[in-house]
């Protein structure tokens, strides 16, 4: 009797995550008059291309996304190549500099973003990185370290000591214990931290339109918000066909990696 | 142990270093551009819809090939956040050379010297073919006593109403004119007449009550604002209740507009609209573009111009261009706004936007003054705006998101009386508008 009950459970919340997704392709496929018609339907009378069109033709989709592309894979990289030995210094080794490290992290979390902007923008004109993608990518990488630096401790602190110490016991220097052995323990770890950078880096808009000015490399979020116009009126079409084709990335990228990344979270879930 | 040691501080280092960029650092520099010929502008454009870009684009073009020295480069932004990408760029000195907003932004942006003062700048034919009340709305203080002209204003907007035609002439109501328009004792009565059958006569979209009422506000005379000198406060006299009542009346004595609607947006009642729940819609004269492209076919629809009360005047703000006081060829962005803003183009530029003109020549152009689509209607509106009076209220950004916008959105929930609402108003705007009057 309680099979079913979970079953149905698990149904509604299948259909409570997936209706956003639903009712973006089922818009992005309507006609502005379909659209705003007083009884909505799921599926379009008349579906037509045009929104996809629109959204293709009136701005620059593709070499925007590429853009995202390249900074958020950028963003995830570094963000893990950087996050993961401090991590594992911050969980293996309790000092009086680490404690007040680690505390320096949470105040930093404290400050509203809009606030490091200014100081940010300044910094990176003077390193002639305005307007550039690397440039995007290192604000992406600065504001994600602190979370990553978190996440990643929990999973190194998940990771039995003893199997450290057995390696050494069978001769293993200690960079080979830590290749050899952790590394592969700490992979779902690294997983689930590269895609959070990830998408944290691809949805990300306020610093993108602070540090980029120039159409030619402008990255997704801020060519999608030019669907939109004042007073909260929008081109609902174009953006949902837009919209839709931005989130197929993000999509893809979980689905390779989704099965690494759900016993990653466990790992840290549990054990951090 | 020295191994232990080592990644301690490294690690240390790392978190520091991330803490650090974090929170924030200072940098300075300087705008590194070079004065070497061709000069090059960059334009900040908020415009957004498929014909207003068209038209902007094509005008930037046509300078771009008539002036190769000068050349523009069309940057498309947002409304929605131009304001937040403005002040960085103000702040961290790298502002684009011509930027398109509206008046309300201006006052604060000039106030702290981030625009440049075009007075004496612009050509003598732009500055008559625009009326002194559209220039009213870009007139400012420096923030050091002085005043200054800080853009050019180029589209306003007025409130009108679209109706469902089918339902007016089946009820029989008179089609008002420009010359002879609507009471608003009259629109409660028709708004009424028209309220059966699960049709409501009226949807007051107040999502965003504030700039709506106050426009619509001068109809009785209604201010909101008084001035001692320097020192501005919050007035809800008899004046200023008559929109407030009068909506509400609508509201819950007579039942003809529909309570479902107080929480939409603009945009949001088209579908009732279109379906024929509502019959009349209070809108700004931009709508008229999304019931072009959205209504089903066979749907009859007209513009109403706007209401009289004791006059028919309405608050309006502007939108502008204007350069940044940090651009490095001030001359060529004038001499490009004054182009990109001539009679011709202006009329584009309204067009592609569903906006009107400040040009007078501009409003005189056949595609303005045609019947099709309420442009006649749409453009004659234009007579009745004067500067809305909150346009040069210090803290009225704060006033209206901290106490006006609550306040007035719980007084047509019908939560609060208007003495209450007109109370909360006074008090507590006022205690707002203190650290602004200081």
């Amino acid at each position: 009797m309680r099979r079913p009950l979970q079953y149905l459970a698990l149904l509604g919340y299948v259909i409570f995550l997936a209706f956003p997704l639903v009712w973006l392709l089922s818009t992005a496929l309507k006609t502005s008059q379909e659209m705003a018609s007083l009884t909505p339907t799921w599926i379009p009378r008349h579906p037509v291309p045009s929104n996809f069109a629109a959204a293709f033709t009136e701005q620059d989709i593709v070499g925007s996304a590429l853009r995202s592309l390249v900074v958020a894979v950028a963003s995830s990289l570094l963000t893990v190549v950087l996050a993961l030995p401090a991590a594992y210094a911050m969980a293996r080794y309790r000092s009086l500099v680490n404690r007040v490290a680690v505390g320096w992290v949470l105040v930093s979390q404290v400050f509203p973003f809009i606030l490091i902007i200014i100081p940010l923008f300044m910094v990176l004109r003077r390193l002639d990185l305005v307007n550039t993608l690397p440039g995007l990518t290192i604000v992406h990488v600065t504001f994600t370290l602190p979370f990553a630096l978190w996440m990643l401790q929990g999973y190194v602190r998940s990771v039995p000591r003893e199997l450290e110490e057995a390696a050494a016991v069978d001769g293993a220097g200690r960079v080979r214990a830590l290749v050899k052995v952790v590394a592969p323990l700490l992979a779902p770890g690294v997983v689930a931290t590269a895609l959070f950078a990830f998408i944290s880096s691809w949805n990300e808009f306020l610093f993108a339109l602070v540090v980029l000015k120039d159409p030619d490399v402008a990255t997704l979020p801020l060519t999608l918000v030019k669907f939109t116009g004042a007073e909260g009126v929008v081109r609902l079409g174009p953006l949902a066909a837009a919209s839709l084709l931005a989130t197929i990335p993000s999509l893809v990228f979980f689905a390779i990696i989704q099965r690494r990344l759900r016993s990653g979270l466990m790992t840290g879930a549990v054990k951090g | 142990m020295r191994t232990r040691t080592a990644l301690a501080v490294a690690a240390a280092a790392i978190v520091a270093l991330t803490a650090g960029c974090s929170s924030g650092g200072t940098g300075g520099g300087n705008g590194g551009g070079q004065a070497d010929a061709p000069v090059s502008l960059k334009f900040l454009s908020l415009a957004w819809q498929k014909e207003s870009i068209a038209a902007n684009k094509q005008i930037v073009d046509e300078w771009n090939k008539a002036n190769p020295a000068i050349k523009v480069e069309y940057v498309q932004g947002s409304w929605d956040n131009v304001n937040d990408q403005l002040v960085t760029s103000f702040e961290a000195g790298d502002p684009p050379d011509v930027i398109h907003d509206d008046s309300p932004a201006l006052a604060g942006f000039a106030s702290r010297g981030y625009l440049m003062d075009l007075s004496g700048k612009l050509p003598a034919d732009l500055r008559s073919d625009i009326p002194q009340p559209a220039w009213d709305t870009v007139t400012f203080g420096d923030g050091k006593g002085g005043q200054g002209v800080y853009g050019v204003p180029f589209l306003q907007e007025s409130q009108v109403i679209i109706a469902n035609k089918k339902l007016l002439d089946a009820a029989k109501v008179r089609i008002p004119t420009s010359e002879e328009p609507w009471t608003w004792d009259e629109f409660a009565a028709i708004s009424k007449k028209l309220t059966k059958d699960g049709t409501f006569g009226v949807a007051w979209p107040l999502k965003s009550p504030v700039n709506k009422v106050l426009n619509l506000g001068l109809n009785f005379g209604g201010t909101f604002f008084q001035t001692d000198g320097t020192k501005a406060t919050v007035k809800v006299g008899p004046e200023e209740r008559e929109v407030l009542q009068r909506i509400h009346d609508q509201l819950y004595k007579d039942r003809s507009a529909d309570p479902s609607a107080l929480g939409m947006g603009t945009a949001d009642p088209l579908p009732g609209f279109y379906g024929g729940k509502y019959a009349l819609l209070p809108a700004g004269v931009y709508l008229r573009q999304q019931v072009v492209e959205q209504a089903p076919s066979g749907f009859e629809w007209i513009t109403i111009p706007p209401l009289k009360g004791t006059t028919s005047e309405q608050g309006a703000t502007s939108q502008t261009l204007s350069v940044a006081a940090d651009s490095k060829y001030p001359d060529q962005a004038t001499k490009f706004i004054s182009f990109f803003l001539n009679s011709a183009n202006q009329a584009k530029l309204a067009k592609g936007d569903w906006l009107l003109p400040t040009s007078t020549k501009a409003a005189s152009d056949p595609s303005m003054t045609t019947g099709e689509n309420g442009w006649d209607v749409a453009t004659a509106s234009a007579k009745n705006l004067v500067v809305a009076p909150y346009l040069r209220v210090n803290g009225f950004d704060e006033w209206k998101s901290k106490v006006a916008t609550p306040t007035l959105q719980q007084y047509f929930a019908n939560k609060i009386t208007l003495d209450q609402a007109a109370k909360t108003l006074v008090d507590e705007g006022n205690k707002v508008l203190e650290r602004y009057n200081k």
